[in-house]
Parts: C-alpha cells; structure tokens; sequence
C-alpha cells in the first residue's frame, strides 16, 4: 500500500481548532450557507442529552469535499445508542451525503467497520456512550477512502480469496455416494472462534506489517485458512497444500505477534494465537530428525 | 470511481496516542534490539584498539599506563559514559525480558496476558536499572 505518500494537511485536521464549532465551515461554502445553520438550530432545538461526533469526510468528485476534513454533528443520545446509530441519525437528519456501509446492524455482516476514536471498531456493536466525546469516526486506516468512511476493501478481499477459504476434498466421489460429512465435536470446539470471522476488514487495518508488506495475508485470511487447516475432515494432502500458502515469505511468518489484530477483533477471535499455532505447524511439517 | 485520498502519515507514528501495550513492545523491542546491535560494533571497535597497545612493553601493560588503559579509564571517569552504561543495561535487560515474553508467545502460553507480561517486563527493567546505579555511579567524577 502506498502510504508513504504523506499529505500533511490531513493529519492536522483533526486537531484544526476552527473545525470545533457545531459546523464545518467548508460545508457552508459548499451548499452555500444555509445547510449549517440548519445545523446549529437543530442542535440548539433538541432537548436533553447529546453526543458530539467528529465524522471524517472526503469525496473526490465534490469541490469543497477534495480536501478531507471532518464535520461536527450533535446527535440526540438515546439508551443503548451505537457509533452506528449516531452516523445514521446524522446522515438522515443533518447531511444526506454523509456516506458510510452498513446493513445488519447485529455485528453479523461485517460493512460498518469503523475507525472509533482511534480504535477499530464495529460501528453497530459499540455503545456510544462507552466512548469519550467527541467521538472520533474515521474510515479504516491503510486503506484507500473511497468516500467519507467507505474504504476500499478489494485488496482485503484478494487477501481472503488467497487462501483459498472454502472446504477442499481430495477427491469428491461420485453424486451417489456423497454423504453428510461430520466433525467432531472436539474438532469443532477447535476452529469454532475462527468461524466467527465476519470479514470486516478490522484486523488488517489494525495490523502495521500488513500495512507495511501489501502481499501479507493479514490475520483475516490466515485466520480463515486456520479455520479450514485445522478441520479433521479435510485431507492430509490439502493441510499441506494450505500449508505451503501459509508458510510462504508473506504467509505467517510477517506476522511480528504485535497482538493488535485480536485486541480489535469485534468477534473475540484469537487471532495471533491461530497465526502463531500455524506457525508451529509450518515448523512441526519441515522439521525432520535424521 | 476517481482516485481515492491517501491519509498517509496520520495512520502511522502520528498515532502513538494510540498505540496498544502489544504495538509498544514491538516498537521497544525493535528499538533495543538495534541499540544493541550498534553497541556490540562499538564494542567491538573498542576492543579492537587494544592490539596496537599491546606494542607496549609488559611493564607499562601491567602498571596500566598503555594507551588503551589510560583512554579506557579516561571513558570510565566521565559522568556522560556511567550514564551511558546504564542506559546499556536498561536496553539490554527489557530486550532480554520482551525477548522471553515473545518465547512464550511463540510456544503459546498465556497469550492472553501478554499485555501483563510486557508491562511486567517494563517494571522489572525500570527496577533492575534503578538497582544498578549505585553501582554505575561508584567513584565517578563529574
């Protein structure tokens, strides 16, 4: 990935003290004023408590929105509100361009995955109100912004394909003879954290050598290959063959055990732990005594 | 679709606000592995100095008066050098304790407590170093 290529002015945007107010004064350029006053008054109108976010905003084909910047909203709180919520009521209330994935909203599909004051997070599974104000939501870092906090994830998702993530049998016998294939329920327990993965793209964001190194797999993918490596049902020849992808020079062995993948995980899977199990296993299949 | 904005600088080291107990290990480790590494080529460069003293006749070697004693405990008596020499001991020792954490990490034990264990590496380093000084500090002339 090319983050080399510094852009100064984005890293001070966020500490901008001019983009502190209820407003952002780019936008009133923009839409030619009218929109933030609606802003202010809005905010002004609503009753009770609120919550301050700081959402990241950029999109290359609007003049006025080239240069990323963040916009201020102030969201009524409610009990059990998420990061999630906040952006939704703001994108339906305040700004309809405000542009961001989600679809299930139960931790499930994997699109909202966020960057929650400096953490990777689920937009729909953090409570806003465990998080210090104003709360800072910025797209996925080490990934291209496609728009406000859309990420491009091809490139996480070619990480995930690399691995070849589904069920592998030597040979598959004729139509007839196909039968109901069963795990153990030892094995299962095995590889049941791993199945959790919702593709989200947190953990590779998270990870600096993945940011670093754009043929790493990351921990999604090697994580997806543990899920299938370790279950008993598939082949001896298949775990080797996944363990010749794994052990690669940017298989494994990139992985510099940092733990910043598992501490994001919003599925709770140990990620480094499953790395640093195949790592053994890639040690275990070379090691010969003679 | 355009071209989407690079956010460069502001993902990397302008972040370390942020940074987790696991980054910050990492980020030491790879710090005192190569202060380590630039220390034993000092080291060995120093060493190396003593062969032209060894020219000397075995009398001034043994009266300590060669040119690699004198210039040595020349070192050895400035402040800055016993400071120095504490801060090699601090490097040494948390990449040592960081080092035995990262081998139980690799042997998978106790992955779950590896942010306790590199905090209790950092506490053992400051303990261990500031354990040291008075003996770093013996006879020292400013």
């Amino acid at each position: 990935m090319s983050t080399q290529q510094a852009e100064p002015e984005s890293q001070e945007a966020p500490e901008d003290p001019a983009m502190k107010g209820a407003e952002s004064p780019a936008a009133e350029e923009q839409k030619g004023g009218g929109m933030v006053d609606e802003h202010a008054e809005k905010a002004a109108e609503l009753e009770g408590e609120t919550v301050h976010i700081k959402v990241f905003r950029y999109d290359p084909e609007v003049e006025g929105k080239q240069e990323p910047r963040f916009d201020d909203f102030h969201v009524p709180f409610e009990k059990g509100m998420t990061v999630l919520d906040s952006v939704m009521y703001a994108r339906d209330e305040y700004d309809s361009s405000l542009t961001f994935r989600h679809s299930c909203r139960q931790a499930v599909c994997g699109s909202d995955a966020f960057f929650v004051n400096g953490k990777q997070r689920l937009g729909c599974k953090t409570q806003i109100s465990d998080l210090e104000q104003p709360v800072r939501i910025e797209p996925l870092p080490h990934q291209e912004v496609v728009k406000d906090l859309v990420v491009d994830m091809d490139h996480f998702y070619d990480q995930m394909h690399t691995v070849e993530p589904y069920f592998q049998d030597e040979d598959t016998p004729p139509v007839d003879d196909l039968e109901e294939q069963r795990q153990s329920q030892e094995n299962r327990e095995k590889i049941k954290m791993s199945s959790r993965c919702i593709w989200c793209g947190a953990c590779m964001s998270s990870c600096n050598i993945a940011a670093g190194d754009n043929e790493y797999l990351g921990p999604a993918a090697i994580n997806k290959a543990y899920k299938f490596a370790m279950d008993d049902r598939e082949g001896e020849e298949i775990k080797e063959h996944r363990l010749r992808i794994l052990e690669q020079e940017h298989g494994v062995w990139r992985c510099q055990t940092q733990f910043s993948c598992t501490e994001v995980c919003p599925k709770d899977i140990p990620l480094t732990e499953h790395i640093q199990e195949l790592k053994r296993e890639a040690v275990k299949k070379n090691l010969k005594f003679w | 679709m355009s071209q989407s904005y690079n956010r460069g600088l502001i993902e990397d080291f302008g972040r370390w606000k942020e940074f987790s107990a696991g980054m910050w290990a990492w980020i030491f480790h790879k710090f005192t592995g190569w202060m380590l590494i630039g220390y034993l080529f000092t080291h060995i460069a120093v060493l190396s100095t003593s062969i032209s003293a060894a020219g000397e006749s075995t009398d001034v070697i043994e009266a300590q008066n060669d040119i690699y004693s004198t210039t040595l405990q020349g070192l050895e008596g400035l402040f800055l050098i016993r400071l120095l020499e504490i801060g090699l001991l601090a490097v040494a020792v948390f990449h040592i304790l960081n080092g035995l954490r990262l081998l139980m990490v690799d042997l998978g034990i106790g992955l779950e407590s590896q942010d306790k264990s590199f905090y209790a590496s950092l506490v053992l380093t400051g303990a261990i170093t500031v354990a040291s000084v008075p003996t770093f500090l013996t006879g020292v002339g400013i």
